[in-house]
């Protein structure tokens, strides 16, 4: 059962991604990306983070390609690009070696290291389906999120609203008075 | 045939290899797209790789750190993609149809 999910998620996945950039209209790579993320939020729940699961859907799928669409036809360039102009001509070819050789490069890796990561050391995931409890994915996480980690916490949040101020200074038109752009 | 397809569990390899491959179709996009709003996808791609491989390796190791680090990859990945389309709203503003090719020289 667990093969079957993990095949069909995975198909979503790889699926999803190479529609990203073979799709040459901007709406339809958007939602490839969609595919992707979704497929994502399945493997998430395979391996028991259902808390992150669902915050996949809404932050990635919810807002983030939503934030792509909105863009896109803000800007209007949803209509077909040519994606057979290539002003570099080595770069494709040169692409694809570079593709080839970092997925063996990682693929390598992983294989190798197998027998190290076969031991478990940490003090372990608490599983719905063992505890009982329903919540205690999130109980975990918030005990870790807001336990060890309430600095960078902090520190993220801060970031956010750093964002937000520089996003509404980049998107304000420019100033005829002579102000500050 | 369907008992022995239900013996096979998909473990913590699998999962890896199948985030180096995610994340090498985000790589070989950055390089191959010009359009800087599907660059941007493809790079969302890459940080999915390594949310993936994240909660694989939580999983498998039993320590919910790595689920934390995914939360805060993805909130930085937000206010990534907000600062980011910000920019390029900016510049198709005013060159409208640019692409990455046009934007080499950073002088306006």
């Amino acid at each position: 059962m667990e093969l079957v999910v993990f095949i069909c998620a995975s198909a979503m996945v790889l699926g999803g991604a190479v529609g990203v950039i073979v799709r040459n209209h901007p709406v339809h790579a958007a939602l490839s990306l969609v595919l992707t993320l979704f497929g994502v939020a399945v493997l998430f729940v395979a391996q028991e983070a259902h808390f992150l699961a669902a915050v996949q859907v809404i932050v990635y799928a919810g807002a983030i390609v939503v934030l792509f669409l909105f863009v896109i036809m803000l800007l209007g360039v949803d209509r077909v690009e040519n994606i057979d102009i290539e002003p570099i001509k080595v770069q494709r070819p040169l692409a694809i070696i570079v593709g080839v050789g970092l997925l063996s490069v990682l693929v390598t890796a992983v294989v190798q290291a197998r027998s190290a990561i076969a031991s478990s050391s940490g003090s372990g995931i608490d599983d719905a389906t063992v505890t009982g409890d329903p919540d205690s994915n999130v109980r975990q996480i918030a005990r870790n999120l807001f336990g060890d980690y309430v600095f960078a916490f902090e520190l993220v949040s801060v970031l956010l609203v750093v964002a937000v101020v520089a996003t509404v200074l980049l998107s304000r038109r420019p100033d005829k008075s002579g102000g500050p752009k | 045939m369907t008992a022995a397809l239900v013996a096979v569990q998909p473990t913590t390899t699998w999962y890896l290899v199948l985030a180096a491959m995610l994340f090498t179709i985000g790589a070989v996009g950055v390089l191959v797209r010009r359009n800087p709003l599907v660059m941007f996808m493809c790079i969302e791609l890459m940080l999915n790789a390594v949310n993936l491989s994240f909660v694989a390796l939580a999983k498998n190791l039993g320590d919910i750190s790595g689920q934390t680090t995914v939360f805060f990859v993805m909130v930085v990945a937000a206010a990534e993609v907000v600062v980011g389309l910000g920019i390029v709203v900016a510049i198709l503003r005013r060159r409208p149809g640019t692409t990455a090719d046009d934007l080499a020289e950073l002088k306006g």
